[in-house]
């Protein structure tokens, strides 16, 4: 069987129809300097000769290490229903499920997960989702641009790398100016912070716990922020909010976040979850879906797409975002979690994490070559400071079994002799007891 | 179809009422008529600069979104402070309490390319057919 749709014959007829020669005929308006050479793409292979190669190439990743890395995506338990739920064929084959008349379910899921997100970050309004942490950020953003009609941004660069980097990505070609606010002991300055709070600032960005793990309450800086008619941003952790102040309760305009903890599995590229709620007042600046709740023509409950026609495919150039999808498989895995858990095991979850990690905390630092930093409160994730390269020590640990933590030396100058370890539910503290050992003989 | 004589419009289906140097500015009967029950509407900011015929505000109603364009240019000096939380105003009374802001227009011969009420009347006449 031919699985390309079109014969050479079919390809002439088609060519000579529209009147030009070749193929390339239709691409000459792009300038030859922006055409590749080539698009090295190898000979053909044979399936089995791919699935070799495909195997190889999967044995060289360090697999069953025991995993104290964090940095944003996070090692959580991942209860079966969660796999069994939404691997259901009725959510799993569809695609982009939005037509009210055959998609009530899909909708009313995404309705559910909407209404979690809200109750997670303490706002009114959440969206469908979005692709991921860092794209919800450039959008939470460009809401407070569209908002304020300003074009300047105080970044906290305890944002994580990742989400500061795309932030700078895709603003490359929009007047937007940064200003990258230093944290200092691995906390964000208020002081500097507030000194670049001016008429001109169309939102403040700040995270929490923020990269280096530091748990803050942001509510008197949020109240500044206000003063000068800027929104307040938070990207946050969802499962910290279980123990955690929201960020509807620190006065946040905007929430969003990296939803991958909710019931994703960690995997190298995603595809992962994008969060994003807000107040009332800037529903219309949100980007993306929002599935309401409405009544049927005989009075019964039902779902559908609301506020479509700021979308894209309404009114194209009036849109207030280039996002027309969501990652909806993935917000149906982090409702379906959620709900699991239920409100009082969401907490639990929290405790849990925060109660491992203290007591990580507590055996690293009884050990010489670790200094644990202490300076602020911490969630699940810590920083300690090493008597030798955080780099070094993180490749001799993995022979010992353990992805022991990210050397903050990768995404910040002058630390690398700093490591950042997290400590989810899963790890025992027997698998703590056997890190700290491993880690007092490595150093 | 209420058409008052004493303002200008559009073919856009935006009026103007011209008091000295000052313009308040509203979407004609016709338009709200056409455009059914509004449920929102985003005023541009006091203070800001307008073109005449450039996008201005957005009215949002059950049917559609429409982008509203100015009549004159010049600057906003007030928006209509009910119509935040009373969009249907605009339906109910839209050359009155439905105005959308008032604007100081700062070149007198764009009147020329706005229409009188008769011209009007005749123009919406001409699309219903």
């Amino acid at each position: 069987m031919n699985f390309i749709p079109h014969s050479k014959q079919e390809v002439q007829q088609m060519l000579q129809v529209i009147g030009v020669n070749n193929i390339d005929d239709l691409f000459q308006d792009i300038p030859a300097t922006l055409k590749p050479k080539s698009f090295n793409i190898p000979a053909a292979k044979s399936e089995f000769e791919v699935t070799q190669i495909l195997y190889k190439l999967s044995l060289r990743n360090a697999t069953g290490l025991v995993n104290f890395v964090g940095a944003g995506f996070y090692d959580h338990f991942i209860p079966a229903a969660v796999d069994a739920i939404s691997g259901r064929s009725e959510f799993y084959t569809a695609y982009t499920p939005y037509q009210a008349e055959c998609a009530q379910g899909w909708l009313q899921a995404i309705y559910e997960y909407q209404t979690i997100i809200c109750q997670l970050t303490g706002l009114d309004v959440s969206n469908a989702s979005l692709y991921d942490g860092g794209t919800a950020l450039f959008e939470a953003m460009m809401m407070a641009v569209r908002h304020t009609g300003r074009n300047r941004i105080i970044l906290d660069s305890g944002v994580n790398l990742i989400y500061r980097t795309m932030l700078y990505t895709y603003t490359l070609n929009l007047s937007i100016e940064f200003v990258e606010i230093p944290v200092v002991h691995g906390q964000s300055s208020r002081q500097d912070l507030l000194k670049h709070l001016d008429e001109r600032t169309a939102a403040v960005i700040l995270q929490n716990p923020n990269f280096f793990g530091a748990v803050d309450d942001y509510s008197d800086l949020v109240l500044s922020v206000h003063k000068f008619g800027a929104l307040a941003i938070a990207s946050v952790y969802p499962v910290s909010l279980g123990l955690l102040k929201t960020p509807g309760e620190m006065g946040f305009d905007i929430a969003v976040g990296e939803g991958q903890s909710l019931g994703i599995p960690l995997s190298f590229g995603g595809p992962y979850l994008g969060f994003m709620a807000a107040k009332n007042e800037l529903v219309r600046q949100m980007p993306g879906r929002i599935v309401g709740s409405t009544v049927d023509s005989e009075g019964k409950r039902g779902f559908v797409l609301t506020l479509q026609t700021r979308e894209q495919h309404i009114r194209r150039q009036m849109a207030t975002s280039n996002i027309c999808s969501n990652e909806a498989l993935c917000a149906l895995r982090a409702a379906v979690f959620v709900s699991l858990l239920g409100k009082e095991g969401l907490r639990e979850l929290a405790e849990h994490n925060y109660q491992k990690a203290e007591f990580a905390k507590d055996q690293l630092s009884q050990i010489s070559g670790i200094e644990v930093k202490r300076s602020s409160p911490t969630f699940n994730e810590f920083t300690v400071c090493l008597s030798r390269n955080a780099d070094e020590v993180v490749h001799r640990m993995i022979e010992k079994g353990f992805a022991c933590g990210f050397p903050l030396g990768r995404f910040y100058k002058g630390m690398d002799n700093y490591l950042l370890i997290a400590v989810t539910e899963k790890r025992t503290r027997e698998e703590i007891r056997r890190l700290v050992d491993s880690l007092e003989a490595v150093l | 179809m209420n058409i008052p004589k004493n303002l200008l419009y559009t073919k856009d289906h935006e009026w103007v009422h011209i008091d000295g140097k000052i313009a308040y500015v509203g979407i004609t009967d016709y338009a709200q008529h056409s455009l059914g029950d509004i449920t929102y509407v985003q005023l541009p900011k006091a203070g800001e600069e307008i073109k005449q015929a450039s996008y201005c505000a957005t009215v949002e109603s059950v049917k559609a979104v429409s982008e509203v364009y100015a009549p004159l240019s010049g600057r906003i000096l007030a928006l209509n402070p009910e119509l935040v939380d009373h969009p249907e105003l605009i339906n109910q009374y839209p050359y009155e309490k439905g105005y959308f802001f008032s604007m100081e227009f700062s070149n007198e011969s764009e009147k020329a390319n706005l229409i009188d009420a008769s011209n009007y009347e005749r123009y919406i006449e001409g699309i219903s057919k």
